[in-house]
C-alpha cells in the first residue's frame, strides 16, 4: 500500500506541476458557469427544483467532458516512460506493475475528482442562489459526482491499457481520440441509425438496451437521468432506453472502471522495457 | 556463496542468438567488469539479471532467488546507461519516491544526495539536470538500503574524472560492505585499477572470466621493452640487442613474458651505452582484443 502511495504521491505532483490539475479544474469550472447561466432562463411549467435542472445539464457535459479529461490525463502513462527510458529502472524496484497502475490510477482520479467537484460546486452555487429550493437537488448533485468519478475511472483505465498497447506517446493520443470518438460520439449515432432503421423491431426491443449498457458513457448518462425528475429536460439516446432499469445501468458503471483496469494490467504486462 | 550465479544462459531474438550459454557468477564484495563490444550482449545479460526479459535457458540466481521476483528485486540495485527520471521532480521528490518504493525512510532523501555530491542541485527540478547530474541521482537510488548486489550498465558515462574517482570511491565502501558488484564499462583504463574480476562477452559468448593478471598471463602477448641509448650509440645497442631502432636514440625491443628478465640482463650488460629502459607490459586494450577476437565458431 505503501508503495501505491509512493507512485501516486509523484504522479499527483507531476500532474500538479504540468498544470494538469488547474487546467481540468478551470476546464470544469468554466463549463459549469456557462451551463448555470444558460439554465438561469425562467424554467416554465417543468415544476423540477433549479438544481435538478442544473444537474441534467451537467450529466450530458460530464458525458463528453469526464471521458475526455481522463484520457487526456493517462493517455501517456505507459507509454510517456517508455519514450523517456524511466521505465526499466521502476521495473527493477520491488514493486509489481499492477501497484504501479494503481499508483497512477489513483492520482488522476484524485485530480479528475478535484476537477469534477469543483465544477459542479460552482454549478451548485449558482443554482442556490437562483432559486432556494435547489436543496432538493443535493442527492442528484452527489449522485452525478461520484458516477463521474466512475465515468472517468472507467476511460482512465482504458487509457493506460491503450498507453501499453501502442508504446509511443503519439500513437497513444491517436488512439486515445479514436477511442473518446467511438464510445461517445459514433457509438450513440450508431444506434440511433438502428433504432430509425429498424422502426421498433426487434433490434430496439432485444438488442438495444444491452448496447446501451454496454457503454459506460451511455450507462452512465441513462442512471443519472433516470433517478433524476428532470428526465423530460434532456430528451436524446436516454429517453429511448427508459425501459431498462437503473438498477442495470449502476452495475454497468461498476463492472466498466474494473474491466478496463484489468484490461490495463494485462497490456501493462506485455510491455518490455 | 555467490550473491549473482548465472549458469548455461542463452537467450536467442529473432533468431539471432543475443547470449550463448553465459555462465558467470559474482561473490559478496567482489567487482567485476563486464568488457564487450556494443551488440555483444552485456545489456541482455544485465536485463535478464534484473528479470526485466526472461532467458531461454539456463539458471539465474541473485541471492536464492530468482530474476524478477520480489526477494531479487529487493536485493538488487540497478543504475540503468543514461538513466532518466521524471522532468517536473525535484531530485529530492524522486528519491523519496524510491526511498518509499523500497520501504526505506524518505527523509533519506536529502542524505543519499548529499553522499553523491548533489546537496543542493537536490531542490531543482531534474529537467533542469545536467546529464553527469542525472547519473549522480542514478548512482544514489541505487545506494538506497544497502543492496546485495548492485547491476551497473556505462556508470561512469558522463561523468567528469573527478567525478568518476569519486564514483569508484562509493564502489569501494559498497564492495567492502558486502554487496557484489556487475558493471559494464567501455573505459578499460578505470576499470582496470577499480575491479577484481574481468569478463569478457563477444558476440554472445563469456570469452574470458578472470583476474586482469590471470588473463594477461593466459593471453601471453609481447611485452615491449623501450631502450633509450646514449646519443652516438643507439646503432650498437640495436645490433647488440637484435632490436629495431626507432629514432636516434630509442630502441625497441618485443619479448615473451618469460624472457623478461633474460633481456633486461642483456640491457644491463651495455652498461653506459644504456641511459634508460622502460618496461611496457600489455595494455587492457591489448588484452581485451586479444580475448574478444576469440569466438568459439
Amino acid at each position: 500500500m505503501n508503495r501505491v502511495a509512493a507512485i501516486a504521491g509523484s504522479e499527483f505532483r507531476i500532474a500538479l506541476r504540468n498544470r494538469w490539475v488547474a487546467i481540468a479544474v478551470v476546464m470544469m469550472a468554466l463549463f459549469a458557469l456557462v451551463l448555470s447561466a444558460a439554465g438561469s432562463a425562467p424554467t416554465g411549467q417543468l415544476g423540477a427544483d433549479k438544481l435538478s435542472v442544473t444537474v441534467a445539464s451537467l450529466t450530458s457535459l460530464a458525458v463528453y467532458l469526464v471521458p475526455l479529461m481522463a484520457l487526456l490525463m493517462a493517455f501517456d502513462a505507459v507509454a510517456g516512460e517508455v519514450e523517456r527510458g524511466t521505465l526499466p529502472l521502476v521495473l527493477t524496484y520491488p514493486v509489481s506493475r499492477p501497484e504501479i497502475l494503481a499508483g497512477k490510477f489513483a492520482a488522476h482520479l484524485a485530480t479528475l475528482a478535484i476537477a469534477v467537484g469543483a465544477g459542479y460546486a460552482i454549478a451548485a452555487a449558482a443554482a442556490m442562489w437562483m432559486d432556494p429550493r435547489a436543496s432538493e437537488g443535493f442527492p442528484a448533485l452527489a449522485r452525478l459526482f461520484w458516477t463521474s468519478l466512475l465515468l472517468g475511472a472507467t476511460f482512465l483505465g482504458l487509457a493506460y491499457a491503450i498507453s501499453a498497447v501502442a508504446r509511443r506517446p503519439g500513437a497513444a493520443a491517436g488512439l486515445a481520440i479514436g477511442l473518446w470518438l467511438v464510445f461517445i460520439v459514433l457509438y450513440d449515432l450508431g444506434l440511433l441509425a438502428g433504432v430509425v432503421a429498424d422502426g421498433g423491431g426487434a433490434f430496439t426491443t432485444a438488442v438495444f438496451p444491452w448496447l446501451i449498457l454496454a457503454n459506460p458513457a451511455d450507462a452512465f448518462r441513462l442512471y443519472n437521468l433516470a433517478a433524476s425528475e428532470a428526465t423530460a429536460a434532456a430528451a436524446g439516446i436516454a429517453g429511448a432506453a427508459n425501459t431498462i432499469p437503473p438498477a442495470q445501468a449502476l452495475a454497468s458503471l461498476l463492472f466498466w472502471p474494473a474491466a478496463a483496469f484489468l484490461a490495463a494490467v494485462a497490456a501493462f504486462r506485455k510491455v518490455t522495457p | 556463496m555467490q550473491t549473482l550465479t548465472l549458469s548455461q544462459v542463452t537467450k536467442t531474438f529473432e533468431g539471432n542468438a543475443a547470449l550463448s550459454s553465459v555462465s558467470l557468477a559474482v561473490a559478496p564484495g567482489e567487482r567485476v567488469a563486464l568488457l564487450g563490444h556494443n551488440g555483444a550482449g552485456k545489456s541482455t545479460l544485465m536485463k535478464i539479471v534484473l528479470g526485466l526479459i526472461p532467458a531461454d535457458r539456463g539458471e539465474i540466481h541473485i541471492v536464492e532467488a530468482r530474476p524478477g521476483s520480489h526477494a531479487a528485486r529487493a536485493a538488487t540495485a540497478y543504475l540503468p546507461e543514461n538513466v532518466a527520471f521524471h522532468p517536473a521532480l525535484t531530485g529530492v521528490e524522486q528519491l523519496r519516491c524510491y526511498l518509499r518504493l523500497r520501504g526505506e525512510d524518505p527523509a533519506d532523501a536529502e542524505g543519499l544526495l548529499d553522499r553523491v555530491g548533489l546537496g543542493e542541485a537536490g531542490r531543482r527540478r531534474i529537467g533542469t539536470y545536467s546529464k553527469g547530474m542525472r547519473q549522480r541521482v542514478g548512482l544514489a537510488q541505487a545506494l538506497i538500503g544497502r543492496p546485495r548486489l548492485l547491476v551497473l550498465d556505462e556508470p561512469t558515462s558522463g561523468l567528469d574524472p573527478v567525478s568518476r574517482r569519486e564514483f569508484y570511491a562509493l564502489l569501494d565502501e559498497l564492495a567492502q560492505t558486502g554487496a557484489a558488484i556487475l558493471l559494464s564499462s567501455h573505459a578499460l583504463t578505470e576499470v582496470e585499477a577499480r575491479t577484481d574480476r574481468i569478463a569478457i562477452l563477444s558476440r554472445g559468448h563469456l570469452v574470458a572470466d578472470d583476474t586482469l593478471t590471470n588473463l594477461r598471463r593466459v593471453a601471453a602477448l609481447p611485452i615491449h621493452l623501450q631502450v633509450s641509448a646514449r646519443p652516438d650509440a643507439a646503432d650498437e645497442v640495436a645490433r647488440r640487442l637484435a632490436g629495431e631502432r626507432h629514432n636516434g636514440t630509442r630502441v625497441d625491443l618485443v619479448c615473451d613474458h618469460d624472457q623478461k628478465l633474460a633481456r633486461l640482463g642483456q640491457i644491463a650488460e651495455l652498461g653506459t651505452l644504456v641511459e634508460d629502459v622502460h618496461v611496457i607490459p600489455p595494455s587492457l586494450e591489448d588484452i581485451y582484443a586479444h580475448f574478444s577476437g576469440r569466438v568459439p565458431s
